[in-house]
């Protein structure tokens, strides 16, 4: 299976190398720096990449390459899965998951993976069994470590490991019993040129934070579940449950998880709450041209939209760009040549009285997910629950924005408008 | 063609550059030299008494380590601290220990009797960690220990450390491949573990070290596809993967017999692409021609239960979270499922298509594949493969090549509307592949073609020159498949000659004009003329073409351009190609006739001019699923290290009783029997069955033949009609002997339960093993002939205590038979019914049931309310049958209360039995199975602390003292529901614990059945309708039945089902029903009340033709009138 990891950094340093089975020299990553090389942008590095005796196959997370080598047939997903958990691991356990984070705790990082993979082959990725074995570095830990000599490493065996629900940890106590669900809907839209929208997808997700004590068992009902036609679920939620009846019930995991993302289709019709109108032009025989670019509120129905941030991709020509945006701020980045304009618009503040779920509730044709119950057994205390509901903005496309001389895409990211507001960037183009 | 070459060179472009002979790191040396320091003071920390300091040091190395640095030096430093206590220490001594023993194997040897210590801690955590460790240091020397820490550690108490046992098989083989006998052997004792724990590292073993012996796997087959959905997600994949290769060793293609009709039918669908067509309907004509003879003799296909097994078992793991697991079950689903059911597939890969980046580039090479032979199965997903311009140019390129795959003549419009945005992307390589991709639109679809070339020749004046490159290469192809009508688009290109560079371009547009000389006469020859010109220039693909041209134009035009021709060619001679020399050497030969110049040149033109085969335009990814899909292999089209072939399907299915398993302790004897036995068992469970059907023998005929046997008519007159095989005839004599000896028989059945309880218990490998059994059963009805020997059979499953009394039966049997023979019972109708109603019970607990749950079967007699009722109408007298014995046949669906795991071994499990609760009618009784899985006993068993919502009353159940480890005890109680669903939640408690449970009845339990005729039926039903009794309420659902249920019996049976109603006999009161319903499309009437308001539930089943049927419901009570007509409709739609 995965035979060893390199951590490759975006200027193409091995900051960090790890092996499963014998050693193999850094000097096979030279595969990859070609095909980095070769790609125009970072994210263009195909993910297998094979060698005379190997296979490389990378993800790219937070501008590190995690580059694993593999030596014989293995399911690439299966390495790559693996990858971006490993990922989501360091980011739990460091906040974030950059090279320095990496660097300043290389041991927890190597202890990690070492329990991670035996032999290249997964053995224990969830993480509150991790969390056992080796726990997350805090300023607190590591004071009380250093005077004391106590170790960050778990003496005892992580019973979850053995038991039927090895998500969870067992002899859990709280004094607060508190489980909430976060319900966040993002849209995913393409729009053609017209501003007609060619997809429009609503993809959902459940996020729960649990922190109950000891063994509960929930159940999760839905209002409409028939919604929920396309989900992916958590280990712990009881599939022939769910396909019998339609209630989701788990033993949840300690702390924060997953618990299901579901997708709504496209036959749905969802209307987007923005409108943008743009345009560039570069004069002949200058090297000047003009950006143009308007966006406004649609459908609002007195409702504002908040946080709109409008992220768009230049051409590579570009050099400088100067905007003027009647409300808000800009920024360009000369580096990836994106000119955004964050949340703040204009003298309003963006956290006005309409909150997004209500927003999204009026701009959405579609029904929204809603949580009918949740009921806990198992245990005997009362548990204090909450449920929110949020829509955010996925990845908003414009088709079309790029003509032959140029201008690439527009991602909206967040969208927030207010109703009367309409937003005009002009500029004097590239210099 | 140049779609292909321009997909791999983006991947496989580096394959081709040579690998240097790894070495070490040549830097390491330099930077050993300098730390050398550096190290000794990391040696003194080392040395150091204090934990703190050793620590510090662990930490400093390990993070050398990381960086890729050398700290072979410091080896026997460190060895020294194997031991300490300090665990962190001792963690990473272990890292440093597995990183270097390869290089100092003298010095690692030092370590090991620590390991061996370990392996005997006490401490499942200790072993595991120490054989993780000993298995992991990389020298040759402890082989044998290891191989003697392995044996052990795999009959180890603690799952853990068997689990640990399993990783270690394939280091050890890695180490020493001359072992592998012995790994075998423990790999062969740990796929027999049962627990989730070690089955997907042992799969993971098995594939390492002898993925060959696939005969391992047999005995283990139905446990593994059991425990799969429990199993960890990383074993998931493995085990999933494996079983697709041992699936299409065992069983038999389920396509086989359809292929060459639905073959044929896609062609239609979608027979656009001529050519491929064309080379299609070849295939199939050999193919037709080898299956014809082989067709003829197979019999039609019927999957192996265990072939079933396995697909049922994989599909809810398409909604893992997991993107490695999705992808290995839409592989199985691809590889192995009938055609009919890959569809399930597509909405799940899509649904991948939001994931990172890397997993879509993964998943879309995938869809590509199966996008090609499946088209229609991702057709409806067609808008999810749009491509957004921040997609990575590969996931672009990707999307492209499915949206090419999926294009037919509907949606081609829509797919090339959004190619002309993909043109204007800044992205120069997804351009191109743009241009490719409409390039292969165009020669598939037929209608397009002429579009796309337009397109693509306005194309030609775009001011990128690599599109117009692009565009240019495309219109060759596509121009010869019929150049006669586009001869001014080779004038238009042979004007671009002067503008565009792009070598490719420029030899497309040389090879066209000289390919088509004919028809631009005209320009050809000056087009030579310019090419001349700057002949010295040129590229040399470009001079190979310039020599072609001039040859094709001297034998045509030889006239204008013999000058010229001889000019290129003499250029030619001189140049620094060789390949150029050649060819100018080779042409001059050929055409220009000399003395010396043989034969050949007389068929100049013919070789020149002859006819072209246009090109065919092919998808990269066709034939790529000869590869298993989701592999590495697959992926990179070329057969990766340690990648094991997909077997093609078995002409014959091997003997399937290979995966019969012997199963051990506590399991009643009949499940332990080969496959041959099995067979007969199966038969075994027939009588278990009919025999609780026997009592409603009589009526059952009256119920099936109610059309034909006038209501008048006594039973005995029907006997007549039916009169079936020998067989047929004994098994039913026995039955209506049976029904003689009702009362011994209720006291058998009694009996019968408590037996089924061990039957019960037995692991989750048994319940499938019951289910296969099921489906075998049904496979195989037609088959049986014997039916007497059942009765036998039975007897022996069963336990000594009941044999006497049973073989006492038995004996009356045989007796009464010929008194039997003369009894009024109907036969081959009932028999019939018998058998849909067991098919029916299966299918409701294979897709209701929670996985390994016991069936429960209730106390009470079994008697058809609809018969009961349709007796009712034949008899015209209520006497005959007490309400009371009217209740539904079907086995009850029982629900699950406590799920052992959660009830700490308790497992309660209930069912509405449908029976009058005696103390209090108002109340719905409630059969409840309390099963002691634990190793303790249970004591004082009752419930408290009873929760429910206002008006809702409870009778509890008497207390149960005692209930022994592993035995299994029932109790009734009693809810009034108040006619709501809602939940009656209560504490179970026992002398230790207590549990929250609750009962929810499903709204069909919540009513008793009536009996109506047909007439007051009609009347009540106005009643309601026109509101003279309060509140009118009708719901009226139009609805398909399901295949399986359009006929009349199976309608009757799945209402009754879904809730407690009786039949409303039809046509029994003739006098006054005068619009009987055409026979053809019966009405069906089912009556009821509630069982606390004792409100009206009316129930109209109308069919129509082809399965459209009318559900009406008339109920006062709105809410449950809305609830029940979701389930009915759930019901029978299903």
């Amino acid at each position: 299976m995965i035979h060893s990891l390199f951590l490759i950094n975006a200027s193409g340093d091995i900051f960090l190398e790890k092996h499963w089975k014998s050693v193999v020299s850094r000097s096979v990553c030279d595969y990859f720096f070609e095909a980095q090389e070769r790609a125009t942008e970072p994210e263009n590095v195909p993910p297998v990449i094979p060698t005379p005796h190997h296979y490389l196959i990378s993800v790219l997370r937070h501008r590190i390459y995690f580059v694993a080598v593999i030596q014989s047939e293995v399911p690439p997903l299966f390495v790559i899965e693996f990858l971006h958990r490993v990922v989501d691991t360091f980011q739990d356990y460091f906040g974030v998951c950059t090279e320095a984070a990496i660097k300043d705790n290389v041991v927890v990082v190597y202890e990690l993976l070492e329990e991670m993979l035996d032999n290249g082959f997964p053995l224990a990725t969830e993480s509150n069994i991790l969390k056992e074995l080796i726990k997350p570095p805090t300023i607190l830990r590591t004071m009380v470590n250093t005077i004391t000599g106590s170790t960050n490493v778990g003496e005892q065996l992580p019973t979850g490991q053995l038991s039927v629900v090895p998500w969870r940890r067992t002899g859990v106590k709280y004094t607060n019993n508190e489980a909430y669900f976060d319900v966040v809907e993002e849209i995913d839209a393409i729009i053609d040129k017209s501003g007609s929208t060619i997809t429009a997808e609503i993809q959902g997700v459940i996020d729960a934070c649990v922190k109950l004590t000891g063994m509960p068992d929930l159940t999760l009902s839905f209002m409409n579940p028939r919604l929920l036609d396309d989900v992916s679920f958590h280990p712990c939620v009881r599939f022939k449950r769910w396909e019998a009846e339609r209630i989701l019930s788990f033993i949840p995991p300690d702390g924060n998880f997953r618990l299901l993302s579901y997708h709504v289709s496209s036959q749905n019709l969802v209307a987007i709450p923005v409108y943008i109108k743009h345009n560039i032009t570069f004069r002949e025989g200058s090297s000047q041209g003009r950006f143009d670019l308007t966006l406004g509120p649609k459908q609002t129905m007195g409702k504002a939209v908040e946080s709109v941030l409008v992220s768009s991709q230049l051409p590579r020509g570009v050099l400088n760009a100067n905007l003027n945006p009647t409300q808000g701020t800009y920024t360009f980045d000369p580096v990836t040549k994106a000119g955004r304009t964050p949340a703040e618009v204009g003298s309003r503040s963006a956290g006005s009285d309409a909150p997004p779920a209500r927003l999204a509730h009026t701009a959405r044709e579609v029904e929204r997910l809603k949580v009918n119950r949740l009921d806990m057994y198992g245990e005997k205390y009362k548990p204090f629950k909450g449920i929110k509901y949020m829509t955010k903005a996925g990845k908003f496309q414009r088709d079309d924005l790029v003509c032959i001389t140029g201008v690439s895409t527009l991602t909206y990211e967040t969208v927030t408008l207010e109703p009367s507001s309409i937003i005009t960037f002009t500029s004097a183009g590239p210099n | 063609m140049s779609a292909n070459s321009a997909f791999n060179d983006e991947k496989g472009g580096s394959s081709s550059v040579g690998e240097p002979e790894y070495g070490h790191d040549p830097a390491s040396g330099g930077i050993f030299s300098s730390d050398y320091k550096r190290h000794d003071d990391l040696k003194e920390m080392l040395d150091s008494n204090k934990d703190s300091l050793k620590l510090e040091a662990m930490k400093r190395i390990v993070a050398m380590i990381a960086r890729g640095k050398n700290t072979s030096d410091l080896f026997p430093a460190v060895v020294k601290n194997v031991a300490c206590k300090n665990i962190e220490v001792k963690k990473l001594v272990y890292v440093y220990l597995v990183r270097y023993a390869e290089e100092q194997q003298d010095l690692a040897l030092l370590s090991i009797s620590t390991f061996q210590r370990g392996l005997k801690d006490p401490n499942q955590l200790i072993r595991a960690s120490a054989l993780r460790v000993l298995s992991s240091i990389r020298v040759t020397i402890i082989v044998p220990i290891m191989m003697l820490a392995i044996k052990e550690a795999a009959s180890d108490m603690s799952p853990y450390v068997r689990k640990t046992a399993a990783h270690a098989i394939p280091k050890l083989y890695s180490l020493d491949p001359e072992q592998k006998d012995q790994l075998i052997e423990v790999i062969e004792k740990l796929l027999a573990d049962k627990t989730t724990l070690v089955a997907g590292s042992v799969v993971m073993a098995f594939e390492e070290v002898c993925p060959e012996r696939i005969d391992l796997i047999h005995k283990n087959y139905r446990k593994l596809c059991n425990l799969l959905i429990d199993v960890e997600e990383w074993g998931q994949v493995v085990i999933i993967n494996m079983l697709t290769r041992y699936a299409r060793t065992q069983f038999l293609n389920p396509n086989m017999n359809e292929s060459l009709l639905e073959e044929g039918s896609d062609k239609t669908f979608y027979g656009s692409d001529e050519d491929e067509e064309e080379e299609e309907e070849e295939e199939e004509e050999k193919d037709k021609k080898a299956e014809a003879p082989a067709m003829a003799k197979r019999k039609p296909y019927v999957m192996d239960p265990d072939h079933r097994l396995l697909l049922r078992n994989t599909k809810p793991l398409l909604q893992s979270r997991n993107a490695a697991v999705v992808m290995a079950v839409a592989q199985l689903y691809f590889h192995l499922a009938p055609k009919a059911e890959v569809g399930v597939i597509a909405k799940a890969l899509v649904r991948l298509l939001r994931s990172h980046s890397e997993v879509q580039y993964v998943v879309l090479q995938n869809v590509a594949t199966m996008s090609i032979k499946r088209r229609g199965m991702f057709e409806p997903y067609l808008k999810s493969f749009y491509i957004r311009s921040t997609d990575p140019t590969q996931i672009k390129v990707l999307k492209l090549e499915v949206l090419t795959n999926l294009a037919n003549e509907t949606n081609i419009s829509t797919i090339l509307r959004e190619f002309q945005t993909y043109i204007k992307s800044m992205d120069k390589d997804f351009v191109a592949a743009t241009i490719q991709a409409i390039g292969r639109c165009a020669t598939n679809i037929g209608e397009v073609r002429d579009t796309c070339l337009n397109g693509l020749v306005q194309l030609l004046s775009n001011r990128d020159e690599l599109v117009v490159a692009e565009s240019v290469v495309v219109i060759k192809k596509l121009l010869q498949m019929q150049p006669e009508k586009h001869s001014d688009i080779i004038k238009h290109m042979a004007k671009l000659t002067d503008n565009i560079q792009v070598p490719m371009a420029r030899a497309s547009i040389l090879w066209l004009i000289g390919e088509y000389c004919e028809h631009v006469p005209k320009i050809a020859p000056d087009v030579l003329r310019k090419m001349a010109k700057s002949f010295t220039n040129e590229e040399d693909i470009v001079k190979l073409q310039i020599i072609n041209l001039a040859a094709k134009l001297y034998l045509t035009n030889s006239k204008q351009t013999k000058l010229l021709t001889q000019y290129v060619l003499n250029l030619a001679k001189y140049d620094q190609n060789y390949d150029i020399r050649d060819r100018a050497r080779f042409i001059r030969q050929l055409i220009v006739p000399t003395e010396k110049s043989g034969a050949l040149s007389k068929y100049a033109k013919k070789l020149f001019l002859a006819l072209k085969p246009a090109p065919v335009l092919e998808s990269p990814f066709k034939d790529r699923d000869h590869f298993q899909l989701g592999s590495l292999s697959h992926l990179l089209n070329a057969k990766a290290g340690g990648y094991q072939e997909l077997p093609d399907w078995p002409e014959a299915a091997p003997d399937p009783s290979v995966r019969n398993v012997e199963v051990k302790d506590s399991v009643p004897e009949w499940t332990k029997c080969s496959s041959r036995e099995k067979r007969k068992e199966k038969k075994v469970e027939k009588p278990f069955y009919s025999d609780s059907e026997g009592e409603s023998g009589p009526t059952e005929s009256a119920d099936s033949e109610s059309d034909s046997a006038s209501s008048s008519e006594s039973g005995s007159g029907i006997e007549e009609s039916g009169s079936g095989s020998e067989s047929e005839e004994s098994e039913e004599g026995s039955e209506s002997e049976e029904e003689e000896e009702e009362e011994k028989e209720k006291d058998k059945k009694k009996k019968k339960k408590e037996l089924k309880k061990p039957v019960q218990e037995s692991e989750s490998e048994q319940s499938s093993e019951e289910e296969r059994k099921h489906e075998r059963k049904s496979k195989q009805r037609k088959s049986e002939s014997e039916s007497e020997s059942d009765e036998e059979e039975e007897s022996e499953s069963e336990s000594s205590q009941s044999e006497s009394e049973d073989s006492e039966s038995e004996a009356e049997v045989k007796k009464k038979k010929k008194a039997a023979e003369s009894k009024p019972s109907s036969k081959p109708v009932k028999k019939d019914n018998k058998k849909e109603k067991k098919e029916m019970s299966l299918l409701d607990l294979d897709d209701f049931e929670p996985a390994p749950s016991p069936q429960a079967t209730p106390v009470n007699a079994f008697l058809s309310n609809s018969l009961a009722t349709d007796l009712e109408g034949l008899s015209l007298s209520d006497a005959v049958l007490s309400p009371a014995t009217i209740s539904p046949s079907s086995a009850l669906k029982s629900y699950e209360m406590l799920h052992r795991i959660t009830g700490e071994g308790l497992s309660v499990e209930y069912c509405f039995s449908r029976q009058p609760f005696s103390p209090d009618a108002n109340m719905v009784a409630v059969q409840m199975q309390f099963t002691n899985n634990a190793t303790s006993d249970t004591k004082n068993l009752h419930m408290e602390d009873v929760k429910l919502q206002s008006g809702m009353r409870v009778k509890e159940f008497p207390e149960i003292e005692l209930l022994p480890a592993g035995e299994m005890v029932t109790a009734v109680m009693g809810i009034d529901f108040c006619d709501s669903t809602q939940a009656a939640n209560f504490q179970l408690c026992t002398h230790t614990r207590k549990f929250f449970v609750s009962i929810q009845p499903p709204v069909g339990e919540l009513m008793r059945p009536i009996f109506l005729t047909e007439n007051e039926f009609k009347k009540e039903q106005e009643k309601l309708l026109l509101g003279q009794l309060m509140g009118m309420n009708e719901i009226t659902e139009k609805l398909t039945l399901d295949v399986k249920c359009r006929n009349e019996h199976s309608i009757v049976q799945r209402v009754t089902t879904a809730a407690n109603l009786s039949r409303v006999p039809c046509g029994s009161d003739k006098e006054c029903s005068p619009p009987v319903p055409p026979p053809d499309h019966p009405v069906h009437r089912f009556a009821g009340r509630t069982v606390t308001s004792s409100s009206l539930v009316l129930v109209t089943v109308a069919t129509k033709e082809e399965g459209a049927a009318k559900l009406t419901i008339n109920c006062e009570k709105m809410v449950i009138g809305t609830m029940l007509v979701k389930d009915i409709l759930l019901a029978l739609t299903q």
